[in-house]
């Protein structure tokens, strides 16, 4: 629910307002000025961004510091659609003269391309879907300890007790730990009327213990598999992750992995766990349903898709139990918005639904371009300086209301792996066949778990893969990934995006030995 | 609203900064950046834009009773009112962080830029003004040729200044310039790509590149369905540098020493002095290379594997990484230098691969019986840092050779290899040339490489996707 004029939060979550610093700044009366130009101009259509984002990073190698920063980006952009081109421009001096200013380069950058659309003797004219007005409204994600009002003593100190714990078990030779923290303001208002005004937290604490055998040279890694969230500095105490759990098993999982034997290539059955499927949704889910992409509009750069718009409502992704959302409601969700980039109220819609594709990501744009109606609001730009793009919503597959556990879905394989933690991915441009790695990979003999094994990939095709899915786990096996760095367009643009899925039983799929592979 | 401070020159914010500065040691770093694109789909423009922007950088050092702290924090769109601030976060970060393990004393002795006091320059969209009339008549040759054009025009500059506490007062200049061309069949079921790098948009045109690329689309009018194996395989220029940027990422000499990377030597030490191929392979940076001229001094943000915000200042001086096949260096701040007791090497800004040979891309495809010549890789990542086993795909066109001609397109395939692996068995490399890094090439741009020829690259498995 959102509120009409007051903030809106999250469950269980801190009331917080709009930090004063962002709301104290001229906000309205550059949208304004920008605007008013615009139209002034003859803009069709005109919106204004104004948004700072404080973004700050904590590195430590074996528990001393070894890097770090804190950044904060602060400016404002005007998008025209002007004589039925776009039109981008951005600035940082926040002036009603510098953004009017702004708001006319915007324009002359859609003379620009008017006058290259001309020459190349089309007729394309940019129109918007339709999407009501919002007038002032404020949401604030779901967060308890804003990270910035942490002491950065405290979080050091924080990060090198996990470190020194860690350092101390036998066989961990070094360790890596990083944390990530993000504070994102938007001010977005447009000559429909819209105005929001938003505030969202994000963190990221990540933990690498490395084993290295001198004499033989061979070396390997654990990472934590906690996953990044929004949420604040209460993820790093307990609310939401279980750190002390975590770290305790690393150096044991770290030496047995050490020893552990490589694996046979060949097909198997896999039980893949929501801390690695999370990475092979997004990648061949999430993006392939990215409708700019199925387009072509990211053709020479990120890629198209093979769900093309002809088959919506007719391609079978999957197996029947496959079900999986468009989000941008999670609590907690790293694409969670109240109101995306163009305006757009937050949804929840279908993707897949019986393991057909029934649904795209969708922003106005192209909502209008292909006749769907409204957009799903997947709208963003990951700075002031950016134009937004379409951007993955949450994407999840779903549990099945009354599946079984991770242990009841190992139980049920005679022989496979079971794949925890993301390590390695990579997929082709059609999103078509894909390759990932994990953190620890474990045989599966006769429904138990029988140690771990090493130098483990699975390769599919996104079809085949999702098509042998035979059973999903129940909502108890549910979690929430995601990832800070998604990337998409040209310019580069860097976001945020949360995907949550229960694990999963596979069969039949094929594994590399990546020590092969390298051809040794 | 507080006064701006945008009609301030950046050297007298610099200026500003160091004098507000209450720490032991501060280093100021103001870049002001500007940039203008243009991107394209289906023979029409889908976006653009001109931004212009300042971010100030300021680190301060802190000297503590275990050591010296540092603490780093950066802004945008600096106002007056936000330079005093600004310092004294710095200030407080380098008070809360605890000792660095990379402090050093700050560089001195690096001579003053000239232009130092001088305006930044700036790029706009009349970069564009020969470019975009260009662009247009490609689009229309392409739609009168049954071609769909995709792809993206950029245009950036960015003026560093750098003063010290110790008295550096240091500016670089970088322009960067990216022009990709990804041509398709309406079907999009043959694709084709070429990139450029340029630093102004005076040397490149859009339907000469156009042009290029209606010939691949040509040859690709045969499908030729081949099987995953090893395959003789002409890796393009474009293909090298991306390969070989990741081995550099991959090249911090304390990682190495550490025994974690693909350059340790097992029983302790770096493979440093050890030889990698039997090609006469000199793998370099050059800040002064012609045509990739990139900072001649270190411009660190924040502190790293390879880079410390300490060595800021110190200068880049040219380096062979490789030379004639034997790994020579590996990158060292000052700190992981005397760690690891290696020679000093910054991190580089340009990367250029001599490979002793002078034969083009074409005249090695007309000396090919059998291969296949790729367009480019894609999706690069690793896959075993032990190894350096990466994996990727080809992408918009692998290419079957046969005596000597294109004979049709290939589809395409996954491939798991690692660049060290092939620099011991490539059996060729051609004529070093300037070339756009298609992977990585929306931040490394600077790169001149030869084709090599690989005699068994592993093509893992088909990809499906054009």
């Amino acid at each position: 629910m959102i509120g009409e004029t007051g903030p809106d939060f999250g469950r269980n979550s801190v009331p917080h307002s709009i930090d004063a610093a962002f709301t104290a700044l001229p906000l309205r009366a550059l949208a304004d000025a920008a605007l008013a130009r615009a139209r002034a101009l003859g803009a069709e259509h005109a919106d204004f961004r104004l948004e700072r984002i404080r973004s700050a990073s904590w590195r430590l190698r074996d528990a001393k510091p070894s890097g770090g920063s804190d950044t904060t980006d602060l400016g404002f952009a005007v998008r025209v659609v002007h004589g039925g081109s776009w039109g981008f421009a951005s600035g940082v001096d926040l002036t009603m003269d510098a953004a009017a200013k702004v708001a006319s380069q915007a324009v002359a950058m859609a003379k620009l391309s008017a006058q290259v659309i001309k020459a190349a003797g089309s007729d394309e004219r940019v129109e918007l879907a339709e999407e009501p007005v919002h007038a002032d409204r404020t949401w604030i994600s779901a967060y308890d300890v804003d990270p910035f009002e942490v002491a950065d003593a405290e979080k050091a100190a924080l990060l090198a007790d996990w470190s020194s714990r860690l350092l101390a078990a036998d066989g961990v030779a070094h360790v890596d730990a990083s944390l990530l923290a993000v504070h994102e303001n938007k001010f977005y208002a447009d000559t429909s009327g819209t105005t929001t005004t938003q505030q969202r937290v994000r963190i990221h604490p990540q933990l690498t213990a490395v084993a290295v055998n001198a004499t033989t040279g061979e070396f390997d890694s654990m990472r934590t598999i906690a996953p990044p969230a929004g949420r604040g500095w209460e993820y790093l105490t307990g609310t939401g992750w279980d750190w002390n759990s975590e770290l305790e098993q690393i150096p044991g999982l770290l030496a047995e992995k050490m020893k552990a034997p490589s694996v046979r290539a060949g097909r198997y059955d896999l039980v893949v766990d929501p801390s690695n499927l999370w990475l092979t949704i997004h990648e061949s889910i999430g993006h392939a349903t990215e409708l700019d992409r199925a387009l072509g509009y990211e053709a020479a750069y990120a890629g198209t898709s093979f769900a093309t718009f002809d088959q919506l409502g007719s391609l079978k992704y999957g197996s029947p139990i496959m079900n999986v959302t468009g989000d941008r409601t999670a609590e907690h969700g790293l694409a969670t918005i109240g109101y995306d980039d163009e305006g757009v109220e937050a949804q929840s819609w279908d993707l897949v639904k019986d393991g057909t594709l029934v649904g795209y990501q969708l922003d106005r744009r192209i909502a209008k371009l292909t006749g769907l109606g409204r957009s799903n609001g997947c709208a963003y730009a990951d700075s002031p300086g950016h134009v937004p793009v379409q951007r993955m919503a949450n994407v999840s597959l779903q549990p099945d209301p009354g599946g079984l556990s991770t242990e009841d879905l190992i139980g049920g394989v005679e022989r496979g792996i079971y794949v925890v933690g993301d390590r390695s991915w990579s997929i082709d441009m059609q999103r078509y066949n894909f390759q990932f790695t994990g953190q620890r990979f474990f045989r599966i003999e006769n429904g138990r778990l029988a140690g771990q094994l090493r130098d483990v990939a699975y390769q599919a095709t996104t079809t085949d893969f999702w098509g042998s899915m035979e059973k999903v786990g129940g909502p108890q096996t549910y979690v929430l990934g995601g990832a800070f760095n998604c990337g998409k367009a040209q310019p580069g643009q860097v976001a945020s995006v949360s995907h949550g899925c229960p694990s999963a039983l596979f069969r039949d799929v094929n594994i590399l030995n990546t020590t092969q592979e390298a051809g040794r | 609203m507080t006064s701006s401070i945008r009609s301030t020159k950046p050297h007298e914010i610099v200026e500003r900064a160091l004098e507000l500065s209450t720490a032991d040691g501060c280093v100021v770093i103001a870049d002001e950046q500007s940039t203008a694109n243009l991107r394209w789909a289906g023979n029409a423009l889908t976006t653009n834009g001109v931004t212009r922007g300042r971010s100030l950088t300021v680190i301060a050092t802190v000297e503590g009773r275990e050591g010296t702290a540092s603490g780093v924090v950066s802004r945008s769109a600096v106002t007056a009112a936000d330079l005093e601030p600004l310092v004294r976060a710095a200030e407080a970060a380098a008070r809360g962080a605890g000792p660095a393990e990379d402090a050093q004393p700050l560089v001195t002795g690096t001579p003053a830029s000239p232009d130092f006091t001088d305006a930044p320059a700036e790029t706009s969209s009349a970069v564009f003004a020969d470019f975009a009339p260009a662009l247009g008549e490609a689009f229309a040759r392409a739609r009168a040729g049954g071609r769909e054009l995709y792809g993206f025009a950029n245009h950036e500059l960015v003026s560093t200044y750098v003063g010290t506490s110790t008295g550096l007062r240091l500016r670089h200049d970088q322009p960067k310039g990216t022009l990709e061309l990804n041509a398709k069949s309406p079907d999009r079921q043959r694709s084709a790509w070429a990139g450029r790098a340029t630093r102004d948009f005076k040397d490149v045109d859009p339907t000469v590149l156009d042009a290029e690329l209606a010939v691949r689309l040509g040859w690709a009018e045969r499908k030729i369905d081949l099987p995953a194996g090893r395959y003789e395989t002409l890796l393009p220029p474009t293909a090298v540098a991306d390969l070989l940027i990741y081995q550099m990422w991959s090249a911090a000499a304390r990682d190495a020493a550490e025994g974690r990377t693909v350059f340790s030597k097992p029983g302790g030490g770096t493979r440093v002095g050890e030889r990698l191929s039997e090609l006469p392979l000199t793998l370099r940076s050059d800040p002064n290379a012609p045509g990739l001229e990139s900072a001649p001094f270190v411009i660190a943000h924040s502190s790293g594997d390879d880079a410390s915000v300490f060595d800021n200042g110190l200068p880049v001086p040219a380096t062979e990484w490789i030379r004639e096949g034997e790994l020579a260096r590996l990158t060292t701040t000052r700190h992981s230098a005397a760690l690891t007791d290696l020679p000093l090497s910054p991190a580089f800004g340009n990367l250029i691969l001599d490979g002793g040979g002078d034969r083009s891309l074409e005249e090695m495809v007309a000396g090919t019986e059998r291969g296949l010549l790729l367009t480019c890789l894609w999706y690069i990542r690793e896959v075993d840092p032990a190894t350096l086993l990466l994996t990727g795909l080809t992408r918009d066109g692998v290419y079957l050779v046969e005596n000597g001609q294109v004979t049709g397109a290939v589809n395409n395939f996954r491939f798991n290899e690692s660049p060290v692996d092939l620099l011991s068995r490539a059996s060729e490399a051609g004529r070093t040339e300037k070339t756009l890094p298609r992977e990585w090439g929306d931040w490394f741009t600077r790169a001149a490489m030869p084709a090599v020829r690989i005699p068994d690259f592993n093509m893992s498995s088909v990809s499906k996707g054009v």
